[in-house]
């Protein structure tokens, strides 16, 4: 067992998918002699060559199509996109093709492919470089998307993307690629995903979170147990499709729900998870279901960026706000 | 500014450093058969080949009779909106021809002729454009890729399928189709240079019908030819006569070898004329006139090939009358079959989304069959 960073376990894992199966593929901008711009790829074309770990021409849309390509023909690739920024070119593709593949051909072609990008704020980056953009690809029929929160839930959730049968986008909170240290054992033991992780038991109110945010989440259940409020929090892991009945159920017992995500209020994944609470969960609320996230600006640069984070002070203002509501 | 003026600030005389020529690019024009369908010159060996260039013609009179079905079957409200391919069906069957069964074609919407040749059966390609999704689950040809709708998007699909080629170094070649307008996508800049910097074996042919819906080839594109967009990939390009078989054939043959022997690929541009409307959607009347369409009916490939085939190859009045019974033949049955096949159960549109399917998709999956067994008007 070894203590690894996030990014590390993303690395570690990429490895041990490149060990074990022959087709699988590395491809991206910077993944080769650099080792990828946060060296998620690093040592790995040193060890698998430049034919598995390739460096791609600044072409995200082809990064994507040609995984796209590469799938059909029994491949297993997995494309990095520098930063989520960049990836809107890569959409045609995701929505066009590798999510419709299967089930236009009715099955006789699939695509076995994953995305990854880091995303998220809290790093300082420049312009553009700090969006949590993931509701865009939860509304596309036929995609996965999974975010990851720690080291060991990266590695596991990573090997289950890159083993799906189907395309996964796989978001990395690139804010905590090396902020959390965790005991990663590097078995090849995947993470089912699909399946959302509860990460502290509470009674009194169920915070859902994912990515960076969990870390937040964690801390804000932390200081609120001293104030005598017990705090569920769940790591919904997968977004799409997300686990509705760890959520619903977990609800059911406390009958309160915070919702914290980084990305954009407006049209955040946060709304559909209430809404799924709404439609099937409603009368074991006592209290209104209550989100904390981004405002609805334009992530700004670094001198404002830290006003745009969740804080710890929000979350925990609306668990109290839940908490005195009954 | 005068004309004077202007030529002057374009050219190279007004610029004071020194300069050398550092590069120098050429585009050739391959066509072997005249409009008459006599042959310019000498022909490659394969136009002596009468089973092949009978074939050929074969392949093409099958794609105009499945066309002129497929129309009339969408005017008479039995297929969805269909996009006709008439007058360039020496492109797709040609290119086809050119392929070994286990290279793979990713087509474009409107190369029925290619996906004939293929083993794509006339039934599958009503299936499909009458919007039933098993159209696209090819039962004898199981390599190739269905259509693309998007234009120009499918193109880097086919740096993908050649780089799978590559590693396993096996002999084969990808290749894909797609229009002139397609040519001006991004996709289609990304996929050609990719293909170039990784020497891909992929073929990319544009088959350049000089119409993009309402937009002509001269408003597509400053470009003289759009073979030369091969030039800034860094890979060949070269023009065929698109309305030629035995030009786009020789071109395409010359193209796959090179990609199987040399891992290399090539830029096709087939020129050629979309005689019909768009789709069946379309009413190309709005933006060209019948008289800027009708010269090109003497350019039609079909009628080459005959002439070529009569003059040169002593094709007998039988023979073609027998071709074409055989073709009308086909077509009639499989709009019979088509006409006649029931739909898939609602559940296909869930079945086939996933390998792994959701639970909740599977909750969606029996809403959607019990409002199936709901009573009343069906909405």
């Amino acid at each position: 067992m070894t203590e690894l960073t996030l990014v590390e376990a993303i690395q570690t894992a990429l490895a041990r998918a490149l060990s074990d199966d022959e087709n699988v593929i590395l491809l991206g901008e910077d993944i080769g002699r650099d080792g990828g711009v946060f060296r998620a790829t690093d040592g790995l074309i040193e060890r698998f060559g430049a034919a598995r770990v390739r460096d791609t021409p600044l072409s995200e849309a082809t990064i994507a199509g040609v995984s796209v390509g590469l799938a059909t023909q029994g491949f297993l690739p997995v494309a990095e996109i520098q930063f989520m920024g960049f990836i809107y070119p890569a959409i045609d593709q995701m929505l066009n093709h590798a999510s419709r593949l299967r089930s236009r051909t009715r099955g006789r072609l699939a695509c076995p492919m994953v995305v990854r990008a880091p995303y998220g704020a809290g790093i300082h980056a420049p312009e553009h470089h700090s969006e949590s953009t993931e509701a865009l690809f939860c509304h596309i029929p036929g995609l996965r998307v999974v975010i990851p929160s720690s080291p060991a839930r990266g590695y596991g959730l990573l090997l289950s993307a890159i083993r799906d049968p189907d395309p996964v986008i796989f978001l990395e909170p690139k804010r905590i690629y090396r902020s959390i240290h965790e005991d990663v054992v590097d078995d090849g033991t995947a993470l089912a995903l699909d399946h959302g992780f509860i990460l502290r038991a509470g009674h009194d109110v169920t915070l859902i979170s994912w990515g960076a945010m969990i870390s937040e989440t964690l801390a804000a259940a932390e200081r609120l147990s001293a104030d005598d409020i017990d705090c569920e929090v769940i790591d919904l892991a997968t977004l799409k499709p997300f686990d509705k009945p760890l959520v619903l159920e977990s609800v059911s017992r406390t009958g309160r729900c915070v919702i914290v995500h980084e990305a954009a209020l407006t049209g955040g994944f946060g709304g559909e998870i209430a809404a799924s609470i709404a439609e099937e969960g409603l009368f074991n609320l006592l209290a209104p279901i209550k989100r904390v996230a981004g405002f609805d600006t334009i992530v700004p640069m670094a001198k404002l960026e830290d006003h745009y984070l969740v804080s710890g002070s929000r979350i925990r203002q609306a668990v109290k706000e839940v908490m005195e509501f009954s | 500014m005068s004309h004077d003026e202007q030529g002057e600030s374009a050219g190279a005389a007004k610029h004071l450093c020194p300069s050398e020529r550092v590069e120098s690019f050429e585009i050739r024009y391959h066509s072997c058969l005249d409009p008459n369908g006599n042959v310019k010159g000498a022909a490659p060996a394969f136009a002596n080949d009468r089973d092949l260039m009978v074939n050929l013609y074969r392949g093409m009179v099958r794609t105009r009779t499945f066309d002129e079905k497929a129309v009339a079957l969408q005017r008479t409200g039995r297929l969805g909106t269909y996009a006709s391919s008439l007058g360039q069906e020496a492109v797709g069957v040609a290119t086809a021809a050119a392929m070994r069964p286990d290279d793979v074609l990713l087509p474009s919407f409107r190369e029925h002729g290619a996906q004939l040749w293929r083993g794509v059966s006339p039934l599958e390609l009503l299936q499909y454009w009458s919007g039933d999704e098993r159209g696209s689950d090819f039962k004898a040809q199981r390599l190739d890729f269905p259509v693309s709708i998007p234009v120009a998007s499918h193109i880097p699909h086919a740096c993908g399928v050649g780089l799978a080629m590559k590693i396993r170094a096996e002999n084969r070649a990808a290749l894909a189709i797609f229009g002139d307008g397609a040519t001006s996508k991004g996709e289609f800049y990304e996929a050609i240079n990719m293909a170039g910097v990784w020497d891909l074996p992929v073929v990319f042919v544009v088959c350049n019908n000089q119409w993009a819906i309402s937009v002509p080839r001269s408003r597509q594109s400053a470009a003289q030819t759009l073979a030369q967009k091969a030039i800034s990939a860094g890979i060949e390009g070269f023009q065929v006569d698109g309305n030629d078989p035995i030009a786009v054939y020789d071109g395409c043959t010359y193209a796959l070898d090179r990609a199987r022997n040399a891992g290399s690929p090539t830029l096709i541009e087939a020129v050629t004329y979309r005689l019909g409307d768009h789709t069946t959607a379309d009413d190309a009347r709005r933006y060209r006139s019948d008289d800027l369409v009708s010269p090109h009916w003497k350019q039609d490939p079909i009628a080459r090939l005959r002439t070529f085939l009569t003059h040169t190859l002593d094709w007998t009045r039988q023979e073609e009358e027998t071709l074409i019974a055989d073709c009308v033949s086909e077509m009639e049955k499989a709009v019979q079959t088509y006409l006649a096949l029931a739909p898939e159960p609602v559940e296909a549109m869930f079945d086939w989304l996933f390998e792994i399917a959701p639970r909740a998709l599977m909750e969606q999956r029996k809403q959607a069959i019990g409002l199936t067994d709901m009573p009343g008007d069906g909405s």
